[in-house]
């Protein structure tokens, strides 16, 4: 994931395989029912999903929360446990790009190209305005004390 | 919570933890193979995540080769597909590219992400309809 991109990969003992498996299972089981939840109950409140609303704001609330994440901990923390619990496991699956891709195909056949264009420029846009603005946001909290 | 939400978050919920550590197992591998500077991890579980969920909404639907329930086709789509699918991660990576001095690879990474996602997702849905169509003809 971001082990080639350099960073803070030390932080912390290092944990067994399987332990780095079992949390990132945890925490994506979690953030698997929260994005189908959350997704499902905006859709329910924005026209039932023709517009894709729903995985749009998770997306981009993930990106948010990610942002800060890094952020916070001044780097990629790989080898800690609390980051594959709750970055890899829990903020990784409560975002998605199969649905994303599934989507956009889907609202160009049904509604044509422009709003797929525009789902695809708020998802894009968005998610890497809220990374960013989380990041600066993070470092402010914890990651420049 | 009805008795039927309960068994679907409880089967979305193990079809996430599933997609996510399959994930974490891609990303584990890439670790140790390509030391790159470049996600490729990330971006293979998101092509391949689109591939499968073009393929599987497709053969699953009611009158597919495949049709499935619908607690298992979530278990498959927002579980499986979803877990081992992140937006999250690849925003993430994005963005540390640009901090770390490669803004030219953070666009290079969403441009070829962003078609291949696309392309990922309709070649799954080719599939699926051709699967469909020769099981239709028996």
């Amino acid at each position: 994931m971001l082990d080639s991109l350099g960073g803070a990969a030390d932080n912390g003992a290092m944990i067994a395989w399987w332990e780095g498996l079992l949390l990132v299972g945890a925490g994506g089981a979690l953030g698997g029912v929260a994005r189908f939840w959350l997704s499902q109950w905006i859709d329910n409140r924005t026209g039932g999903g023709r517009f894709p609303w729903g995985t749009l704001v998770v997306n981009a609330s993930g990106a948010l929360l990610i942002g800060l994440a890094l952020g916070w901990a001044s780097g990629p923390a790989l080898a800690s446990g609390l980051w594959l619990l709750l970055v890899v496991g829990v903020l990784g699956s409560f975002t998605t790009v199969s649905s994303f891709s599934l989507q956009v195909v889907g609202v160009a056949e049904q509604d044509g190209l422009r709003p797929a264009l525009v789902y695809v420029l708020l998802t894009l846009g968005g998610g890497l305005a809220l990374v960013a603005i989380g990041h600066a946001l993070g470092r402010l909290a914890g990651g420049a004390a | 919570m009805t008795g039927y939400s309960l068994r679907l978050s409880l089967f979305v919920a193990l079809g996430a933890a599933l997609g996510s550590m399959a994930r974490y197992g891609v990303s584990w591998t890439g670790l140790h193979l390509a030391g790159t500077g470049f996600p490729w991890d990330t971006l293979a579980v998101n092509v391949a995540g689109s591939w499968l969920i073009g393929l599987y909404a497709v053969i699953s639907a009611p009158g597919g080769c495949r049709p499935a329930d619908p607690v298992f086709r979530h278990f498959m789509l927002a579980g499986v597909c979803g877990g081992f699918t992140t937006f999250s991660v690849f925003s993430l990576e994005s963005l540390w590219l640009v901090q770390t001095g490669d803004p030219a690879r953070a666009a290079l990474y969403g441009a070829v992400s962003l078609v291949l996602w696309i392309v990922g997702v309709w070649l799954g849905s080719r599939m699926g309809r051709r699967l469909n169509a020769a099981a239709a003809q028996g």
